[in-house]
């Protein structure tokens, strides 16, 4: 077997915090010395010596990152946000250049990320094929041989010679699909996590990749999605917080990941060098699960209302915020998500909310999970503006479920709910 | 500051590590993506008067209009010398190279920035972006070229012959400059978005700065070696001569704007690739 990836030492390093010391005016003098002295900053940065350099932070995004991958074979990534899973991917695709260390990589590597990069909307279907062909790196005798087989895969064949601006938002991302899933590279990277689209057209990119494993090509797939992870892939590896701390069938890796980090006493606490610098003005500060006694657990009864509790700091005001919990199965399925402000008059309480700490507290009825350990995603964000913190695997929790509805059969039943529902019997004759 | 050099060791394999030191200009990369550049080229000459009225008469419009004002004021009210070339045909010719000069430093300058989707998520040499934003100009200019003659025939200037063989290299000087200045402003407009608010005001000071609606012939004889480290008066003054005969031909001046604009180039090149590794990451 020949090595299709060998990375060797890799690191990447970030500058951080810069942005924030350079709008710090607090006098008008403050103003006027920084304006006047913005020609020579301004020549020192162009030279490189950034007098700023003292109020630089520096992060790893990645640190000591070393592995092999042989030709053919699917290797997943996991880990959480932050843990350095799209920067590998970045600097594998040569989109960024590491700090330390070497990669080497045979062959053409290829990222159904990119889909529709260059895509121009003037432009007509046919010319979009052959320029964002030509900008994945394809030569345009291979796009003129792949043409046909595109545009039948984009199922816009009648639509071919109209501006793609004219195109529905389905048929545009078929067609970019289609052209980056032609591209026929040895290595093929995808990062599920910024895939765009619907969930069709995310089933699609999973499909597309399988068939890429199954012709005996290489694979790097990054996904938050476990099921996915165990599905489409052997091999796969964790990072934490930049490093690579474990690499081991998907199975073992996928339990190591999930049962990593959470600590066994349902309770999550964030530490400052947990929380990333985007989250600002948003610093989560812990998550609880809790019984309705207020006692903190890590395992709840199914018949017991669960409350969670998110605490959090807010450090400048912010408008339409909503904090929010993903509940999912340990395999990646979720099972509800839920917002504080999703009824009207908490919206319009607490839309906008000035600085200061505050906890979100939700009671989960009883009777709803099954048997089994569930994760608890915290997320906040200000809807179609900006997501500040997320975090899909902060604390997982386990039910118990003696005393749920037919637990006398003592039969596992399928599906991650376990409600009571109000069944009614009736004889008709 | 380290930098990444990607050395083909056998086919197939590229190897990915950051060196230190001035990086190498890896021409090896933009020959394999060539078609890109021609791909980008005709993207923009294509895109550029879509969904206008008045199509690609645009680019016979915006220099004819520029050189009816240039006429009215500087030929009728101010009565500059033209050395006795009609004053449109003189104007006109400079605002040729002008013209694409404008064009090129402001979509190259811009490139990185307005491209920055596909700078952060696919490889491909940087390069490319202000390159093929300086080719693009290349098309009006053509289209304007076919005004001028037009215009030479109209008031009866004869060309001398000699401009087959000149005039492509004070193209080529302009080009050169061009894509120099681009290399630099899009660089640092990665970084620093002040090259965006600088550009018009920055544009219109070098217009004044070169002999675009004046002949440089206006300028005292001692300015004359410092006027011409503008390297643009060198084009502008390179294309009347080849065109319309004036001035005095390739001297001391011409020499002092080609060296100038080859050093913005070359310098705009190492700065570029320099830079290049961090686009990415700062854009």
């Amino acid at each position: 077997m020949t090595t299709a990836i060998s990375v060797k030492n890799i690191g990447k390093q970030y500058k951080i915090g810069a942005a924030e010391t350079k709008f710090r005016y607090n006098m008008l003098r403050d103003v006027i010395v920084d304006t006047v002295s913005a020609p020579i900053r301004l020549a020192k940065a162009m030279i490189g010596k950034s007098d700023r350099r003292m109020n630089q932070n520096f992060v790893w995004a990645l640190k000591d990152v070393s592995f092999d991958l042989e030709e053919g074979k699917v290797l997943g990534i996991v880990g959480r946000n932050g843990a350095g899973k799209s920067t590998l991917l970045k600097i594998l695709s040569r989109v960024t250049e590491p700090t330390t260390g070497t990669v080497s990589v045979r062959g053409r590597v290829g990222s159904l990320l990119e889909v529709g990069t260059g895509f121009h909307p003037e432009l007509t279907g046919r010319e979009n094929i052959y320029m964002n062909g030509a900008i994945l790196g394809m030569r345009r005798s291979e796009i003129d041989s792949k043409f046909d087989e595109i545009v039948d895969f984009s199922e816009v064949t009648q639509y071919i010679d109209t501006p793609v601006k004219r195109y529905s938002s389905g048929m545009y991302l078929r067609l970019a699909f289609a052209v980056a899933a032609h591209l026929e590279p040895e290595i093929l990277v995808v990062d599920e996590v910024l895939a765009v689209g619907d969930a069709e057209f995310q089933r699609k990119c999973l499909g597309k990749m399988g068939d890429v494993a199954q012709q005996g090509r290489t694979v790097l797939f990054v996904s938050h999605n476990m099921s996915a992870i165990l599905r489409l892939t052997q091999e796969a590896i964790v990072l934490n917080k930049g490093q690579l701390i474990m690499r081991a069938p998907s199975q073992e890796a996928v339990d190591f990941y999930l049962s990593s980090g959470q600590s066994q006493a349902g309770e999550r606490a964030w530490s400052a060098d947990d929380i990333p610098v985007s989250s600002l003005p948003f610093t989560p500060v812990s998550l609880k699960v809790k019984e309705r006694s207020g006692k903190v657990v890590d395992t709840v009864r199914s018949t017991e209302p669960v409350i969670v509790e998110f605490e959090y700091r807010i450090n400048s005001p912010v408008t339409g915020l909503r904090v929010g919990l993903y509940i999912s199965t340990m395999r990646g399925e979720y099972v509800f998500t839920s917002f504080d402000t999703d009824s009207p008059d908490l919206y319009e309480k607490f839309d906008s909310r000035t600085a200061g700490r505050y906890i979100s507290r939700a009671e989960i009825p009883a009777d709803i999970f099954n048997e089994g350990r569930y994760s608890v995603g915290v997320n906040a964000s200000s809807f179609g503006v900006r997501r500040y913190f997320m975090d899909e695997n902060a604390l997982a929790f386990n039910v118990d479920i003696s005393g749920a509805p037919g637990t006398q059969w003592g039969e596992p039943r399928v599906g991650p709910v376990r409600p009571r529902l109000d069944w009614k019997i009736e004889k008709l004759d | 500051m380290q930098m990444t050099e990607l050395i083909k060791y056998e086919p197939h394999t590229v190897y990915i590590k950051p060196s230190k030191g001035l990086a190498a200009l890896n021409l090896r990369d933009l020959w394999i993506y060539r078609e890109l550049i021609f791909f980008m080229v005709w993207r923009d000459v294509k895109v550029k008067y879509k969904q206008t009225l008045l199509g690609m008469a645009w680019a016979v419009i915006q220099p004819l209009m520029t050189m009816l004002i240039f006429t009215f004021l500087f030929g009728k009210v101010a009565k500059l010398p033209t050395e006795g070339i009609p004053y449109p045909v003189f104007s006109f010719t400079a605002l040729l190279p002008w013209g694409l000069f404008v064009t090129a430093l402001n979509q190259g300058s811009r490139s990185l920035v307005a491209h920055n989707n596909m700078v952060t998520k696919i490889y491909f040499p940087r390069l490319i972006l202000p390159m093929s934003s300086v080719f693009a100009g290349l098309v009006d200019f053509a289209i304007a070229f076919v005004i001028l003659v037009g215009l030479m025939f109209y008031y009866q200037v004869t060309p001398a012959w000699n401009l087959l063989w000149t005039l492509p290299l004070f193209l080529l000087l302009a080009i050169v400059t061009a894509l120099g200045v681009a290399l630099w402003l899009s660089a640092i407009n990665v970084q620093y978005r002040d090259v965006n608010q600088a550009l018009p005001f920055l544009t219109q000071f070098w217009l004044f700065a070169t002999p675009v609606a004046y002949s440089a012939s206006v300028i005292s004889e001692k300015w004359q070696i410092a006027y011409s480290m503008n390297p643009m008066a060198g084009v502008v003054n390179g294309f009347r001569w080849a065109l319309l005969g004036t001035g005095n031909g390739p001297d001391i001046t011409l020499w002092v704007s080609v060296g100038i604009s080859i050093f913005i180039f070359i310098s705009g090149l190492f700065y570029f690739r320099s830079m290049e590794k961090t686009f990415a990451d700062t854009i």
